[in-house]
């Protein structure tokens, strides 16, 4: 199959955030960056679907500064065939201005399938994925947690409050990738790194569309006031209890 | 009229979830703040329209019926086409989802036909002026950001749990709404749809969530934990990333940076040391309760109540005194 993933570089949220000088963004000082874990996740799930159907290729795309290249050569280094950067200096917070920069990029692709992550982790929206489906008019199945491709139809299951969806779909399709669908992602092996090196990445201008949603400010969210430990054991029970009933006020 | 708000009603097997009523009344306090009325919008079989009255004592002037038996499950491109088009000819300022798993999937399809961005997840939504401004938290709950939407209209999938519901109380007038598409049309088929344990509550809606992690030692023995789950009568079970990888719990359990992102009143994590990609997910809780035996589990820095000490010996006293704290009150 031709499959496509789009994947983000994010930063690594177990890092202390800064807000940065112009209030509306997050500060870059000493932050790590890597791919987003459902992203990382999508990967993988196009990688063992051929592994499985046997032949075909993916290609990554990533949008955003330079630097997104790592990400995609660390999608290589797993295994990932070809690569696409559309470059842009700031990655908006308006998903359609993306969705509408990817769907230009994908459209003459000819995939079998499009796969996203559930959301990326930093900006936490869930939005671009499902908005390229449309503007490409593909069947789309968001929040996968198990997918199968059988000729030309997918069937996947995706996780509803209290329960499962089984779903069947023709390809081409979009799906997004949520937890469960793979239970790691592959690392990548020192032979991977060196033959990603040489694998083709073709970088371009990104054609981001009009934004609507825009940052005002950020802030931090207040601190956590540090608890205290009622006791040792079953013996500090009753004064837990005592505490949930007249200090909490939750039981 | 331009100032009204569309509010999309998730229902599921004939009723309309507690998320529904809080949608609504977000879109209540926007409208108000903009002159404006709600409209809640309801797709269901068979009989639907009879959870207008609940979505009127929540604030929605207007309760839109969308009713055919092809919408008993969740039909997004239906779903999707219908409530777009009722965007388009009703002259909406806004329209407002719930953050769940339908509309999280259903707002960004309709932004791409209606060609705006959605601001998805907030915790809180208002007008200023003209403009509408939601708060959105991101970077796993670590940064909260303050977004302006400046397209007309403005689509914002609202968290699950972050409004309070008050009354509010209008007419809820009903009006039926021909779907736009034939649900049956759609290319993506839903085949099955398989609901864990009748009457479990979900984590997002849960007031109480009692977690359990790799210091329970075995999948059995988080029979302990849905014990004081069942003893507070009003708890969901929640897990940590490492059970949910063993297959101690399913994965629609986890709560965490890659899970579920709750903030019930009380959470109570046990035999959970406190990864930060765990409090990422629970960190918003309003109560903290931690059991552990390791006195120095970072757990305890974000625990506003803490017991040290082995899980086994705590939990069936602590859900003893539960019930008997329920009992009396």
């Amino acid at each position: 199959m031709k499959i496509a993933v789009c994947i983000k570089r994010v930063a690594d949220m177990g890092a202390r955030f800064q807000i940065g000088a112009d209030g509306t963004s997050v500060s870059d000082a000493g932050i790590k960056y890597d791919m987003s874990d459902f992203d990382e996740w999508a990967v993988e799930a196009a990688l063992q679907l051929n592994e499985k159907h046997g032949g075909g290729e993916v290609t990554v795309i990533s949008l955003g500064p330079d630097a997104a290249q790592e990400t995609i050569r660390k999608a290589l280094a797993m295994g990932a065939d070809k690569g696409v950067h559309l470059k842009a200096d700031r990655i908006p917070f308006d998903g359609f201005a993306i969705a509408e920069a990817l769907a230009a990029e994908l459209k003459d692709g000819a995939y079998d399938l499009i796969l996203f992550g559930r959301i990326a982790v930093d900006s936490a929206a869930g939005v671009t994925g499902a908005m390229v489906a449309e503007l490409l008019g593909l069947p789309c199945v968001t929040a996968v947690s198990k997918l199968d491709v059988n000729g030309a139809m997918g069937t996947a299951e995706r996780q509803v409050e209290g329960g499962v969806e089984t779903l069947s779909f023709p390809l081409p399709a979009l799906c997004t990738i949520d937890q469960g669908l793979v239970t790691q992602a592959r690392y990548p092996s020192l032979k991977g790194i060196m033959a990603a090196k040489k694998k083709p990445l073709e970088s371009k201008p990104a054609q981001l569309g009009a934004i609507s949603v825009s940052v005002r400010k950020m802030e931090l969210p207040p601190e956590r006031s540090a608890g205290r430990i009622v006791g040792e054991g079953a013996a500090a029970v009753p004064e837990l209890i005592r505490l949930l009933q007249t200090e909490a006020k939750v039981l | 009229m331009a100032n009204n708000i569309l509010v999309v009603a998730e229902a599921r097997g004939g009723d309309v979830r507690k998320v529904a009523l809080e949608v609504v009344a977000a879109a209540r306090s926007l409208a108000d703040g903009l002159g404006g009325e709600v409209h809640a919008i309801v797709f269901g079989g068979a009989g639907i329209g009879a959870v207008a009255p609940k979505l009127g004592a929540v604030g929605a002037d207007v309760v839109l019926v969308v009713e055919h038996d092809g919408f008993a499950t969740y039909n997004a491109e239906a779903v999707a086409a219908t409530v777009a088009t009722q965007i388009t000819t009703g002259g909406y300022r806004a329209a407002l989802f719930g953050a769940s798993a339908m509309g999280q999937d259903l707002a960004p399809r309709i932004g791409a036909r209606l060609r705006v961005g959605v601001a998805a997840d907030v915790v809180a939504v208002s007008a200023d002026g003209t403009d509408i401004v939601v708060r959105h938290p991101m970077n796993t709950n670590k940064i909260i950001a303050t977004m302006v939407l400046s397209a007309t209209p403005a689509l914002v999938s609202v968290r699950p749990g972050a409004v309070s519901v008050g009354t509010s109380a209008k007419a809820g007038a009903v009006q039926s709404v021909a779907s736009a598409m034939d649900p049956a049309a759609g290319r993506v088929k839903v085949t099955g749809v398989s609901m864990g344990g009748g009457a479990k509550l979900d984590l997002a809606e849960a007031p109480v969530i009692v977690s359990g992690g790799r210091g329970l030692k075995a999948a059995e023995n988080f029979s302990l934990v849905e014990e004081l789950a069942a003893a507070f009568g009003n708890a969901a079970v929640g897990a940590t990333r490492a059970v949910t990888d063993d297959g101690w719990r399913p994965h629609s359990d986890q709560i965490g940076q890659t899970g579920r992102q709750v903030s019930p009143d009380l959470y109570v994590a046990v035999g959970i040391s406190g990864a930060i990609q765990h409090i990422a997910g629970m960190r918003n809780s309003k109560t903290i309760v931690a059991i552990n035996k390791d006195k120095d589990a970072p757990i305890f820095k974000v625990a506003d109540y803490g017991i040290v000490g082995d899980v086994f010996e705590i939990l069936p006293a602590l859900t003893a005194a539960v019930k008997a704290a329920r009992a009396q009150g």
